[in-house]
C-alpha cells in the first residue's frame, strides 16, 4: 500500500535522534503494518535471524547431527520489528527503532538476544509512527545493552505538542545508577503466566532468574494477575477495531498505491485496498469493522474495554501491594525455523506468541526484554521485566543489574564473515569488532 | 479540511440518535408543535371534511464554521478564497503517522456559543470517530463528539413575525439539544463531462449548512416518521424546503400513503424536495472513541487548579465574563435608546456592519433616529442589496450620510433632492453632499416671494385646474403641486408649495 511512499516529514523520535547527531543508516523490514510476530509477512520477504548463522547455533546443530551449513532452515527473528532486531543483533548499527503494540519490540529482542524496551505509553511521542492501535502503540528501542537503551530513551522521552497523548509532566533523566543492593527490591512472579505452552527450557530459565534475584537478597513473591486469560481475546477485539479505523485512510487517493480502476470512486477504493493490503491486514480490518457495527459495539468493543480496565487494574493492585518489578518470560521458546513457523497462520501465531507481552500494552506499562542465556540450541533466551507506569528509569536500573549478573554472550558471526566470499579481506578487517 | 464546525441540534421528544448517511444527525422537536396549515409559500391544502388537524415537528441540525485562524485539529490556516489544496497540512491529507491536536480557540468558541445559548457546558467532553468512505474525507473517518459533546440543553428565545409585522409578544423558545465540535470535510466538485470528481481539501463549502428533519402527526397521536432534508445553505431555501416537505407529507398521508424514513435533497429550481435514496440502505458509522485525543476537560473558577498554566486551560467563567452583549440585549437597548421599532432592531443586527454604520451616523447627525432608521433600512440597505454589496463595501461613508441628513433636517434641501444627492454620493465617492448640492443647484428654494411668484405663474398657466379646485376637486391640488415642483426643478418643499397654492387659490 505504501510502496514508493516517501514521507515528507520526520517522526518526532527520528528527528530527536537526528538532532542529537545520530546517523540514519537505513530503514528495516517488518511484518506488514506491524501485524505479525515473525517478521515473515512483509512485502520484501521474511527477515532472517542473524543467530541462524552464529557459531553458537551452528555448533549445536553439528552436535545434533544436522548439517551445519544448511541455509534453508534459517530461523525467524520474531516480530513484528524483526528487521530492526536483526540489524542491531548483527552489529550493523548502535540501536534501532521499532514499534510495540502487543510485543513487537520485545519479542524479536528475545529471539535475537537484544535489549528490547517498550517505554510507558505517553512517555515517547507517537507522531510519525504509523498507527496500528493508537491506544497501545509505542515506539520501541532495540540495543545490545541496557545502558544504550537508556541513552536512546533519554533522547526520545518527553512531551510532544504534536502528540496529545504524551505526558505533560517533566521526565528523566535516564542515567542508570549501578544497583549494588537488591535487598529492598520486590520481584513479582505472576502465576498465570506459567502456561502449558511454555517450553520447559524457558520455564527453567525463568526459575533460574527468580532464584538469582532471591539469592542476591531480593524479595521474590508469587503474585496473581487474575484476568490474564482474557487478555488475548480482549486484545484481539480492540486491536482489530482500531486497525479497521486506522486503515480507512489508505484509499490510494492522496498518497501510496492506487489501482488502475477508475469506473467510480468506490470501485477504485475497493480495488486499491484489495491490492495494497495483504491477507493479514484485510482479515483484521474485516474483524474490526464487525466489532464496531452498531449492533455489536456494546457486546464486543465496550465489553473489551471493560476487560481491559480489569487487566490494567490487576497490575495496579500488584504494584500497590509492594511489588516493584514483575519477572516473566518474553516468548514461549527460543527462535524457531521459518519453515516451521509458517505452518500456522499469522493470526494463530500472533495469538500464541503475544501471550506474555500484550497485557503490558493494554495497561500502558513499561517493559523490557533482557537477554539471559543461550538455550540448548545455542539460541538467545530472554526474560521480561515489567514496571509500573512512568517508572522506566527504575525498570532499566533493575534490568541493568540483571544483565550484569547473567553476562549474556556476544553473538559470534566472525566465521560467517570470514567465510563469506563477497567481502574482501580488507573489508573484513574493517568490520566493527564483535567484541563488546 | 478539518476546519472547525459547531453543530447545534435540537432534541426530539422520542427519537433516538440514529446513524444516518453523511453528516446527518438527527433530532429534535419544538416543544410546542405549531399548528401548521396553509403555508405562505406552498399552496394551502384544505383538509378533507372530518379530517384531523395536522401538527408538524421540525428539528434542525446546523453546521457553522468557527471563525479562527487555523483548523480544528491541524495547524493549517483558514482563509477564504484560497487556491484549491493550498491550505492542507500533513494531517489534513491524512498522511500516516499524523495526529490531531485540538485548537484552543475553537474550544473557546464552542464554550461561548454554549453560554450564549443557555447551555450546560460539559466540563468533560469526548471525541469520537465517525467512519464512512468518501473522497472528501481522506482519513475515512470524521472526528466529532457523538457520545459526550461540549454543551447540552440550551435554549433560544425568538420573536415571531407574521408578514412584515413583528409582534414582540409572540415570543417562542426552542430547545438546543447539544453543541458539538466536529471536523469539517473537504469540498467535492463533480465534473460530469469528464466523469470525475475534483477534491479540494481546504475546507467544505459554505459557512453555514443546515439539515432539516421534518415529520407530521395529528395532535395527541404519536410523532410521525421523519425525513431529513440535507445541505440547505440559505434561510430562504430552508424555509421553503420545510414548508414543502410538511405539505408533501400531509398530502401523502391523507392519500393513504406512508412516509419513509429517508434523506431528501431540496431542488432549488423546482422548489421541492426529492428523495436521495441510498442504494446500500442504511449506513452504519461504526462510532469509536478517538484514541489520540484525551477527554477535553474544562474548568471554572472553582475547579481551576492552583498551579494551572493559563495557556493550557480553558476557564468557563473567564469566558462567560467576556461574552459580548447578546443580540437580544442589544436589540432591547436599541429600541430603548433610539425609540426605533423592534423589527428595525432585528434588521440592524442581522446585517453585518449595519449597526455600526447606523450608530456612527447617529453620532454625527442631528436628525431624529426614526428618520435615520428610515434612510438606513430602506434607501441605504436597498442600494446595497440591489448591487449585492455588504455594508463594508459601501461607497458611501456614514459621515457622508450624516452630513446629508443634517442638510435635509435643516431644510436646506427637499427630500427628493436628498435622494438625488444620495445617488450622486453613491456614484462619485470623492464628493461631499455640500459639493453635490452646490453643483447641481439642489438647494431648496427658500425665498417666499420667489416661490409665490412661481406658484402664481403656474396657476395662471393652468386655468382649468384652478377651476376644478374651486369647484371642490381637491385632488387637482396635488397635480398643481407637481407642476410647481417641476417648475422649480424639484427644489421646492412640497409642503410649502401646498401652503402657498392653497392661499392663492382662495
Amino acid at each position: 500500500m505504501l510502496k514508493g511512499y516517501i514521507p515528507p516529514y520526520n517522526a518526532t523520535v527520528v528527528q530527536k535522534l537526528l538532532d542529537q547527531g545520530a546517523v540514519l543508516l537505513g530503514k528495516t523490514n517488518l511484518d506488514e503494518f506491524a501485524m505479525g510476530s515473525g517478521s515473515t509477512d512483509g512485502i520484501f520477504g521474511p527477515v532472517r535471524n542473524p543467530w541462524s548463522y552464529s557459531k553458537q547455533y551452528r555448533e549445536k546443530r553439528k552436535q545434533s547431527h544436522h548439517r551445519a551449513d544448511e541455509d534453508s532452515n534459517w530461523l525467524i527473528t520474531g516480530g513484528s520489528s524483526g528487521g530492526s532486531a536483526a540489524a542491531v543483533s548483527a552489529f550493523t548499527c548502535f540501536a534501532a527503532l521499532g514499534s510495540d503494540t502487543g510485543g513487537s519490540t520485545r519479542n524479536p529482542a528475545a529471539l535475537c538476544g537484544l535489549v528490547g524496551l517498550k517505554p510507558t505509553y505517553g512517555l515517547v511521542s507517537r507522531y510519525g509512527l504509523i498507527p496500528l492501535v493508537n491506544s497501545m502503540d509505542v515506539p520501541g528501542i532495540l540495543t545490545r545493552c541496557v545502558d544504550d537503551a537508556a541513552i536512546v530513551l533519554g533522547v526520545l522521552a518527553g512531551h510532544d505538542p504534536k502528540d496529545s497523548t504524551t505526558t505533560q509532566d517533566p521526565v528523566g533523566p535516564f542515567i542508570l545508577p549501578i544497583l549494588r543492593d537488591v535487598s529492598k527490591l520486590c520481584i513479582g512472579i505472576p502465576k498465570e503466566y506459567n502456561v502449558p505452552e511454555l517450553s520447559s527450557e524457558m520455564q527453567a530459565f525463568w526459575s533460574k532468574a527468580a532464584d538469582l534475584f532471591a539469592s542476591k537478597g531480593a524479595k521474590v513473591v508469587e503474585v496473581s494477575l487474575p484476568h490474564t486469560s482474557y487478555s488475548i481475546v480482549c486484545y484481539h477485539v480492540l486491536c482489530t477495531a482500531e486497525v479497521a479505523s486506522n486503515m480507512a485512510r489508505f484509499d490510494g487517493l492522496e498518497y501510496g498505491h492506487r489501482c488502475n480502476v477508475n469506473v467510480s470512486t468506490e470501485a477504485m477504493y475497493a480495488a486499491t485496498r484489495r491490492e495494497g493490503f495483504n491477507d493479514v491486514v484485510r482479515g483484521r480490518i474485516l474483524s474490526g469493522n464487525f466489532f464496531l457495527l452498531r449492533e455489536n459495539y456494546d457486546d464486543y468493543f465496550v465489553k473489551a474495554q471493560k476487560v481491559r480496565r480489569l487487566i490494567a487494574n490487576d497490575f495496579v493492585k500488584v504494584f500497590n501491594s509492594g511489588v516493584d518489578v514483575l519477572l516473566t518470560p518474553t516468548t514461549l521458546s527460543d527462535a524457531v525455523p521459518y519453515l516451521e513457523f509458517i505452518k500456522e497462520d499469522n493470526r494463530t501465531r500472533s495469538a500464541q506468541d503475544d501471550i506474555f507481552t500484550q497485557s503490558v500494552n493494554m495497561a500502558g506499562l513499561p517493559a523490557v526484554n533482557v537477554p539471559m542465556a543461550l538455550s540448548s540450541q545455542g539460541l538467545p533466551v530472554g526474560l521480561q521485566l515489567i514496571g509500573r507506569a512512568f517508572s522506566d528509569q527504575q525498570l532499566l536500573t533493575v534490568a541493568k543489574w540483571f544483565e550484569e549478573q547473567v553476562q549474556f554472550p556476544v553473538i559470534q558471526l566472525q566465521e560467517l564473515v570470514d567465510n563469506c566470499p563477497t567481502f574482501s579481506q580488507h573489508e573484513k578487517l574493517g568490520l566493527v569488532s564483535l567484541k563488546r | 479540511m478539518a476546519a472547525p464546525i459547531l453543530r447545534c441540534a435540537r432534541p426530539g421528544r422520542c427519537w433516538s440518535l440514529d446513524y444516518r448517511p453523511r453528516r446527518s444527525r438527527a433530532l429534535f422537536a419544538e416543544p410546542v408543535p405549531g399548528r401548521v396549515r396553509g403555508q405562505s409559500s406552498a399552496a394551502a391544502q384544505e383538509p378533507r371534511p372530518g379530517a384531523h388537524e395536522w401538527a408538524a415537528v421540525v428539528g434542525l441540525e446546523i453546521h457553522a464554521q468557527i471563525s479562527s485562524n487555523s483548523k480544528l485539529f491541524s495547524g493549517s490556516q483558514v482563509t477564504f478564497l484560497a487556491p484549491p489544496n493550498s491550505l492542507v497540512s500533513f494531517f489534513d491529507a491524512s498522511l500516516p503517522g499524523t495526529l490531531p491536536v485540538l485548537n484552543r480557540r475553537c474550544v473557546e468558541a464552542a464554550v461561548m456559543t454554549g453560554l450564549a445559548l443557555n447551555c450546560t457546558v460539559n466540563k468533560k467532553s469526548l471525541f469520537d470517530r465517525k467512519h464512512y468512505f468518501y473522497a472528501d474525507l481522506p482519513a475515512g473517518y470524521q472526528i466529532t463528539q457523538q457520545r459526550l459533546p461540549i454543551a447540552v440543553n440550551g435554549s433560544l428565545t425568538y420573536s415571531l413575525g407574521v408578514g412584515a409585522q413583528w409582534s414582540p409578544s409572540a415570543t417562542k423558545t426552542v430547545r438546543i439539544k447539544q453543541i458539538q465540535l466536529e471536523q469539517d470535510s473537504g469540498k467535492s466538485l463533480h465534473d460530469d463531462t469528464r466523469s470525475q470528481t475534483l477534491i479540494d481539501l481546504n475546507r467544505a463549502e459554505g459557512q453555514l449548512r443546515v439539515d432539516a428533519n421534518v415529520s407530521v402527526h395529528h395532535p395527541g397521536e404519536p410523532l410521525g416518521v421523519r425525513t431529513e432534508v440535507k445541505n440547505l445553505n440559505s434561510i430562504r431555501f430552508l424555509a421553503k424546503a420545510i414548508d414543502y416537505e410538511i405539505q408533501r407529507q400531509i398530502e401523502e398521508l391523507q392519500n393513504g400513503g406512508k412516509i419513509l424514513n429517508e434523506t431528501r435533497a431540496f431542488d432549488e429550481k423546482l422548489g421541492c424536495t426529492v428523495s436521495m435514496r441510498d442504494k446500500e440502505g442504511k449506513q452504519d458509522y461504526r462510532f469509536m472513541p478517538e484514541p489520540n485525543l484525551p477527554p477535553l476537560i474544562l474548568y471554572d473558577a472553582e475547579s481551576l487548579p492552583v498551579a494551572a498554566d493559563p495557556q493550557q486551560v480553558v476557564n468557563i467563567d473567564w469566558i462567560r465574563e467576556r461574552l459580548p452583549e447578546l443580540p437580544s440585549v442589544t436589540r432591547g437597548r436599541l429600541v430603548e435608546q433610539y425609540g426605533i421599532l423592534p423589527e428595525h432592531s432585528f434588521v440592524l443586527l442581522n446585517e453585518d456592519g449595519l449597526l455600526e454604520f447606523f450608530q456612527t451616523v447617529m453620532k454625527e447627525t442631528r436628525a431624529e433616529p426614526k428618520k435615520v432608521i428610515g434612510w438606513i433600512l430602506t434607501i441605504f440597505l436597498g442600494y446595497l442589496k440591489q448591487r449585492n454589496l455588504a455594508v463594508s463595501e459601501s461607497p458611501l461613508s456614514p459621515s457622508s450620510l450624516a452630513e446629508l441628513l443634517n442638510l435635509l433636517d435643516s431644510k436646506v434641501i427637499s427630500l427628493p433632492a436628498a435622494k438625488q444627492v444620495f445617488e450622486e454620493l453613491w456614484q462619485n465617492q470623492g464628493k461631499t453632499p455640500g459639493q453635490i448640492i452646490r453643483e447641481k443647484k439642489l438647494e431648496l428654494l427658500q425665498n417666499q416671494e420667489e416661490l409665490e411668484e412661481i406658484c402664481q405663474a403656474v396657476l395662471a398657466k393652468h386655468p382649468q385646474q384652478v377651476m376644478a379646485v374651486k369647484n371642490g376637486n381637491q385632488k387637482v391640488v396635488n397635480k398643481l403641486i407637481g407642476i410647481v415642483r417641476r417648475a422649480t426643478g424639484g427644489r421646492a418643499d412640497p409642503g410649502r408649495i401646498k401652503q402657498i397654492l392653497e392661499k392663492q387659490l382662495q
